[in-house]
């Protein structure tokens, strides 16, 4: 957010302060950088790599975004936020976009004036134990001590799901996954609780993955998605729809080894549309042409994301389950690209 | 004869607001209280507008919806069903009870300290010395950190205690123990303690937002009464020794007024003690004390120690020498003498830093977020501010609610300068 303040003193005191906002899209132009609120680290989804380059599931998304605003993937700044302090930072004007491992809720998209634009993976609250705690199913966790990281939906399903079975338990509070692990293998809770995509990027990272394991139960509905302010609809159609670009892309098969042979050659009317060689799709939300196919060449399709990051044979090792893509019995659609 | 005349009345003129001696100070003042009514006026406008810009209002209401979040030290009942401002309650009691025991416990190490760094005996000096740099030179949150680490991962976890049928077939024993004979269970998540129980509890009275425990109720005013007539009674013997040179033997007396009373209405409710249990997962009964309250309170207790410590050092050197010199003439023990002599007076110089100290440990409450306590900025300013994105409300609430604690705990600390200065007759 652009806020410009003119202070005035006329014949004693007279005061005018104006904020103005300018549209994010504009803001990214000029910056010529996207920064993009990330996890502080989770493995898979969002996390420096060893050289210190952001990698991962939502990584990718935030890198397709840029490549589409901007035409470069790599021009984008990551702000790691917590799951405290990420919405103050995307409503402060701190980050263009939130792409974190954030649950679309009612109250966020309204009393937190936020908008959900697209969900990127659809995943549910589950828990984590040691396999000799002997337990099977989440229900035999009375009386346990649970670790769970706070400023989270999944902080108040913990609490519903607990009084609904009526039984027990002693919450830790912790700031973000990292300590989650630190304390749950330490052996300071018996369980731990988190997205169940969360779970198996963190137990992926255990030296002992083998002795973990997550329990059948889903507790909870957890669409994860890329967040914007609300008031700013442009930049909201510029995400949500990069978004489905990625998804379209899996669905015509365009990959991103062959998305310049696609433009070339394809003959179907929504690929040569999507990738810019017909009509005017990307001037119209204030992009070029070339936008999304500058945003496929960048990071692949939705499928290619998912494959690299979490898929199977990933360490952390997901099946597309309900992220699949709609024709394939999931719940990823995409609107037509027309 | 001269003739005496009135000066010519000078007529007032805009300049002389400037170079004017007799205005020019009220003038500064004006301009300076002007800029600063403008600076908030600015502040505040730019804070509405900038709430109206994101569409966000302003209001408390949120206080009276449902929590939805569970807290796990209460010290009055709070369950996911009740209200924000119900967290905020349970939250500011768990900072207070932390501020007041780590003050009364920081107090009585500090003084310790204090007294035996200027002990004549050169190894305890040295120690005490190193004590209080090594704690105050380090950073308050490093120690909280490193004491919560040292319960949590070097105490046994809670199964570690489980005696299974099969190991009393093999004859073996279980990793680990209750210490005091089987009273208190120390586990890498907390301390479990008896609990007391009464057999005839008086019940409470419900005052609306607050019960009020008859039992403890009573508990109190009992130990306050003994207290009070202990004192009339050393009272008493102090008259006796002053009107007849002998000091009655009162110290069996003092002993059965301070705790019959107390023993007898301990048997008359019937006390006994619930000790903690392994079942499942955890130690059920009993209290539970989890390790972020005794790691905070420790770190607090021995890191503002030695700041009180270096205090009460100043406040005892701040005595003349001849003070002591006098007493040792009269024929006092050292003991006597710093208990009789020296810290009466030097009280005076000890007790307003005092209070700086008390102000500090209060407000360094805050840092248990560090260890996941839930004290106020872990509830209103932690979990209710992030649940319900109220940034500002929940903010100005929590620096209010400081300010507040610390302007009483700054007065109280006043009042009893007042009690402890030198009065000047």
């Amino acid at each position: 957010m652009k806020k410009s303040v003119f202070l005035g003193t006329v014949a004693g005191a007279t005061m005018l302060a104006g904020a103005a906002m300018a549209g994010t899209l504009d803001d990214v132009k000029a910056r010529g950088e996207l920064i993009c609120g990330s996890n502080t680290g989770l493995t898979g989804f969002g996390t420096p790599d060893a050289s210190g380059n952001w990698v991962g599931f939502d990584v990718d998304l935030c890198r397709a975004i840029a490549a589409a605003v901007l035409g470069d993937g790599s021009k984008v700044k990551f702000v790691p936020t917590t799951g405290e302090t990420r919405f103050t930072a995307l409503q402060s004007g701190e980050v263009d976009v939130l792409v974190r491992n954030s649950t679309w809720t009612f109250s966020r998209d309204t009393e937190l004036a936020l908008d959900f634009v697209a969900v990127n993976y659809y995943d549910g609250q589950g828990f984590m134990v040691k396999k000799d705690l002997g337990v099977s199913s989440a229900k035999e966790l009375d009386g346990a001590t649970v670790c769970i990281q706070t400023g989270t939906t999944t902080e108040l399903n913990l609490a519903d799901f607990f009084k609904q079975n009526n039984i027990s338990y002693t919450p830790v509070t912790v700031a973000d996954d990292s300590e989650a692990q630190r304390q749950y293998l330490a052996g300071a809770c018996d369980a731990y609780t988190t997205d169940a995509s969360g779970l198996a990027a963190s137990r992926a990272t255990m030296p002992d993955a083998d002795n973990h394991i997550i329990l059948p139960e889903i507790i909870s509905k957890e669409p994860l998605g890329p967040v914007v302010r609300h008031g700013d609809s442009n930049w909201g159609d510029v995400v949500r729809w990069t978004y489905y670009a990625l998804l379209i892309a899996e669905e015509k098969g365009i990959t991103k080894a062959n998305v310049e042979e696609m433009a070339g050659s394809s003959t179907d009317e929504e690929v040569k549309r999507l990738l810019g060689v017909s009509g005017d799709m990307g001037p119209k939300i204030g992009l070029d042409n070339a936008a999304f196919k500058n945003a496929i060449a960048a990071v692949g399709n939705y499928g290619e994301i998912f494959a690299a990051n979490i898929g199977e044979g990933t360490t952390i090792n997901l099946a597309r389950g309900l992220n699949a893509l709609w024709t394939q019995g999931g719940l990823q659609y995409a609107p037509p690209f027309r | 004869m001269a003739m005496v005349t009135d000066a010519p009345k000078e007529s007032f003129r805009l300049s002389m607001l400037i170079y004017d001696s007799r205005y020019r100070a009220v003038t500064i003042q004006v301009i300076v209280l002007l800029l600063v009514g403008l600076f908030f006026a600015w502040l505040l406008n730019n804070t509405a507008q900038n709430l109206a810009a994101r569409g966000k209002e302003f209001n408390f209401g949120f206080l009276w919806a449902r929590a939805g979040y569970d807290i796990n030290q209460q010290l009055i009942p709070y369950t996911n069903d009740s209200t924000h401002f119900r967290a905020l309650l349970v939250g500011l009691l768990n900072t207070l009870v932390v501020a007041i025991l780590g003050c009364i416990l920081a107090t009585f190490l500090g003084v310790v300290i204090g007294v035996l760094r200027l002990s004549k005996n050169w190894l305890v000096g040295r120690l005490m010395t190193v004590y209080v740099e090594v704690f105050r030179n380090v950073p308050l949150l490093l120690w909280i950190l490193l004491s919560y680490v040292i319960f949590s991962e070097t105490m046994p976890e809670p199964k570690a205690f489980r005696l299974t049928d099969d190991m009393i077939a093999a004859g073996e024993e279980p990793a680990a123990s209750k210490i005091l004979f089987g009273t208190v269970a120390i586990t890498n998540r907390g301390t479990s303690i008896p609990a007391p129980l009464f057999d005839r509890s008086l019940g409470s009275v419900d005052l609306g937002f607050v019960s009020i425990n008859l039992t403890a109720l009573a508990t109190i005013l009992v130990l306050i009464g003994s207290i009070w007539a202990n004192r009339r009674l050393l009272a008493s013997a102090r008259a006796t020794q002053e009107a007849t040179g002998i000091r009655p033997v009162v110290w069996w007396k003092s002993l059965l007024i301070l705790f019959g009373p107390f023993i007898a209405l301990m048997i008359a409710l019937g006390l006994h003690f619930e000790l903690p249990e392994l079942k499942g997962f955890n130690f059920q009964g009993g209290i539970q004390v989890a390790h972020s309250f005794t790691a905070l309170l420790i770190a607090l207790v021995l890191y503002t120690a030695a700041f009180i410590a270096e205090i009460v050092r100043a406040g005892i050197l701040a005595i003349s020498r001849g003070q002591s010199e006098a007493a040792f003439a009269l024929g006092l023990r050292p003991g006597r003498t710093m208990n009789l002599i020296i810290l009466p007076q030097a009280l005076r110089v000890i007790i307003p830093p005092l209070i700086s100290q008390y102000l500090n440990l209060t407000k360094n409450t805050s840092l248990g977020i560090a260890v996941s306590y839930l004290d106020l900025r872990g509830t209103l300013g932690g979990i209710t501010l992030n649940q319900t994105g109220r940034e500002l409300e929940c903010m100005l609430l929590m620096m209010l609610i400081y300010l507040t604690i610390s302007l009483i705990i700054s007065a109280l600390m006043n009042l009893y300068n007042q009690t402890v200065q030198l009065k000047a007759r």
